[in-house]
């Protein structure tokens, strides 16, 4: 099966700007991605950077981006790839910002943010045991496989909040918080939550876009993981009154008042004082009939029922 | 083709902020001949936060919605991403759990009603192209979008995560290349515009708590389209037209871009309405902060 390669190329110690090599090339569609990148080293130019180790999805070195999607390239199939995209592909680094070489980006970043949320196990260890230490299995199910991660980046560079905000900690990060705020044997768990319950840095400047569940070839699911943080947060008192969390709590509120939200209100509440910033735009709002008058303010029909529902479902107090 | 009916669950966005979203929609369906039959019961989804802050009270309130879809045996159709994404997650995770089914029923039980999973939940996006169908939606064209260059804006939920999406909907969208907007563009014989930043982010849902990642979010997106030459926007999601029809000056400023001049910025509806012969009134255009020129 033929198909036309388009190829990141970038020397950071000579070249200026990036530019890419178009190769054609004809593949056994049971390749995997790797075999392409060992081929364009092989027959068509032996400088060409890329990293890879285990061969077996593990060590999480060979990660790259077929078509814009991360992907790692020992585990995906060049079939699949044509099957998603046609066989014109274009491959390139996880991060094109922080290339080194070619395929090869420096994960200082990544690295710097993954030890913020320690991540080791804090536990009394008997250091000469006498039997195993064994977890219950739905103790250990709790984890939901968070301790596959590889720490293969594709998560962190595919996120979009990590692009333009540089304390932001990133999904990989969050996937290890939780790896052991989730595990019964650790001491650390408001510890770790109090690192990732910051603004700017932490949970709250997720914008929920998926786009780390959509990367993660481990099918670890980090938002998901994100999420499981959120409630913690709540769930052990950690949480600080501040914008985000009284935007989440504010959501419960409206509900129980009206069924669906009082927008201005949620706002409002959420803001505090702040709200004031807002004037501008909602003036520009109003006048165009985008804002509704509490005194308009529709409520749900059967309204009692949410009420009711809202009263013996809640789980969480804040 | 047998009338179509659905239940129509707004969202809270659609009755407040961005009025026009319902307007277009029911004017939309009225002139395919789809009935749409509101659910005024139904309460907010959480819009993704309410999840963060008590999980088991979301599943219940959006199972609630469900099962008055249920209750006249339609299908729900949702006009808003983020609703999409937290109603289907919500049926996906009591489907595929009877535990979990049978604690929220047991909540439910306490105001009479039992979430059964017999309803589809689809954005009203995708029930027009897998059962309506582009063909006949080609042929209701009278006033073909031919000028207009248009850059679709997909919107996260309704695309991501994708096993979410491919179980709902036939049309499995591809989240890296997706297609289903282009398409309806298409059919509409308007423009469809591609561009980079068609499948990412607004960044809508930190708007409050870090409203520079959500302006430069907001801000690249336009700008793209922009580059492209796109006249127009559309997005089937109501939260990221607020992003980028209210926050649009804003959100340009953030970037450190000029806009050359006001990107319009078009509920999906609003959009279908024109090329089916609706007047601006009925698509609602008037409400916009970024002006509509009609
Ligand atoms: S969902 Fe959150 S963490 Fe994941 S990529 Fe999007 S912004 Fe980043
Ligand atoms: S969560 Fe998934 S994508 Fe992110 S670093 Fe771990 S294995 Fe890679
Ligand atoms: S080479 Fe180790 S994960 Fe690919």
């Amino acid at each position: 099966m033929k198909v036309t390669l388009k190829v990141f190329r970038f020397n950071a110690e000579t070249d200026y700007l990036p530019h890419y090599d178009t190769i054609e090339m004809s593949i056994d569609p049971r390749d995997v991605v790797l075999d392409v990148l060992n081929r364009i080293k092989w027959e068509h130019d032996g400088s060409f950077t890329y990293r890879r180790s285990c061969r077996h999805g593990i060590c999480g070195s060979c990660a790259v981006k077929v078509n814009g999607r991360s992907t790692l390239a020992c585990k995906e199939r060049m079939v699949d790839m044509i099957e998603l995209f046609g066989n014109e592909l274009t491959i390139e680094p996880v991060s094109k910002k922080r290339v080194i070489k070619d395929m090869v980006v420096d994960k200082a970043d990544f690295w710097k943010k993954y030890e913020t949320v320690k991540p080791w196990l804090e536990a009394k260890i008997d250091e000469h045991p006498t039997m195993e230490n064994i977890i219950p299995p739905e103790e250990a199910e709790k984890l939901e496989e968070s301790d596959y991660c590889i720490q293969c980046g594709c998560c962190y560079y595919a996120c979009p909040v990590v692009e333009v905000n540089e304390e932001y900690l990133g999904p990989a990060a969050f996937e290890k918080a939780y790896r052991f705020t989730a595990d019964v044997r650790d001491y650390a768990k408001k510890e770790r939550l109090e690192i990732v319950d910051i603004l700017g840095q932490g949970v709250w400047d997720c914008v929920k876009c998926y786009e780390c569940a959509q990367a993660c070839p481990k099918h670890i699911d980090p938002i998901g993981k994100i999420t499981k943080l959120h409630n913690q947060i709540f769930e052990e008192g950690v949480a600080k009154s501040n914008v985000a969390t009284r935007h989440a709590v504010g959501f419960k509120k409206s509900i129980e008042k009206h069924g669906i939200l009082d927008e201005g209100h949620l706002v409002a509440y959420s803001e505090g004082i702040g709200v004031l910033k807002h004037v501008p735009e909602a003036l520009e709002m109003f006048k165009k009939g985008k804002i509704v008058m509490p005194w308009n303010m529709p409520k749900s029909k059967n309204l009692d029922e949410i009420k009711k529902l809202v009263k013996i479902s809640s789980t969480v107090k804040f | 083709m047998s009338k179509l009916r659905y239940a129509l669950y707004t969202g809270c966005t659609a009755r407040e902020s961005t009025p026009e979203l319902l307007k277009s929609t029911l004017a939309v369906a009225k002139k395919l001949d789809i009935e749409l039959v509101l659910l005024d019961e139904a309460s907010c989804c959480g819009a993704s936060h309410l999840q963060d802050f008590d999980d088991f009270l979301s599943l219940v309130l959006n199972a609630r919605n469900i099962c008055y879809a249920e209750k006249h045996g339609l299908d729900m159709v949702t006009i808003c991403n983020t609703c999409q994404l937290n109603t289907s997650m919500t049926k996906l995770r009591l489907d595929e759990n009877p535990e979990l089914k049978a604690k929220v029923n047991e909540k439910l039980e306490e105001v009479g009603l039992v979430y059964q999973g017999t309803s589809n939940v689809r954005h009203f996006l995708y029930a027009l192209i897998e059962d309506y169908g582009l063909n006949n939606l080609r042929k209701k064209v009278v006033k073909p979008l031919s000028e207009l260059n248009i850059a679709p804006f997909y919107g996260c939920h309704n695309i991501r995560p994708s096993e979410l999406h491919h179980h709902f909907n036939r049309s499995k969208e591809n989240p890296y290349n997706p297609t289903s907007l282009d398409e309806l563009i298409e059919a509409l014989e308007g423009n469809s515009v591609d561009y980079e930043h068609k499948n990412k982010c607004c960044g809508f849902h930190v708007d409050l708590q870090a409203p520079k990642t959500s302006n430069m979010l907001t801000g690249t997106a336009i700008a793209d389209a922009l580059d492209n030459n796109a006249d127009v926007m559309v997005t089937p999601c109501p939260l990221c037209h607020l992003n980028l029809d209210v926050k649009q000056k804003a959100a340009m400023k953030t970037l450190g871009r000029d806009l050359p001049y006001p990107m319009p910025v078009l509920h999906l509806p609003q959009l279908i309405g024109l090329a089916l012969g609706c007047t601006p009134e009925e698509l609602g255009l008037k409400h916009h902060v970024t002006e509509v020129p009609v």
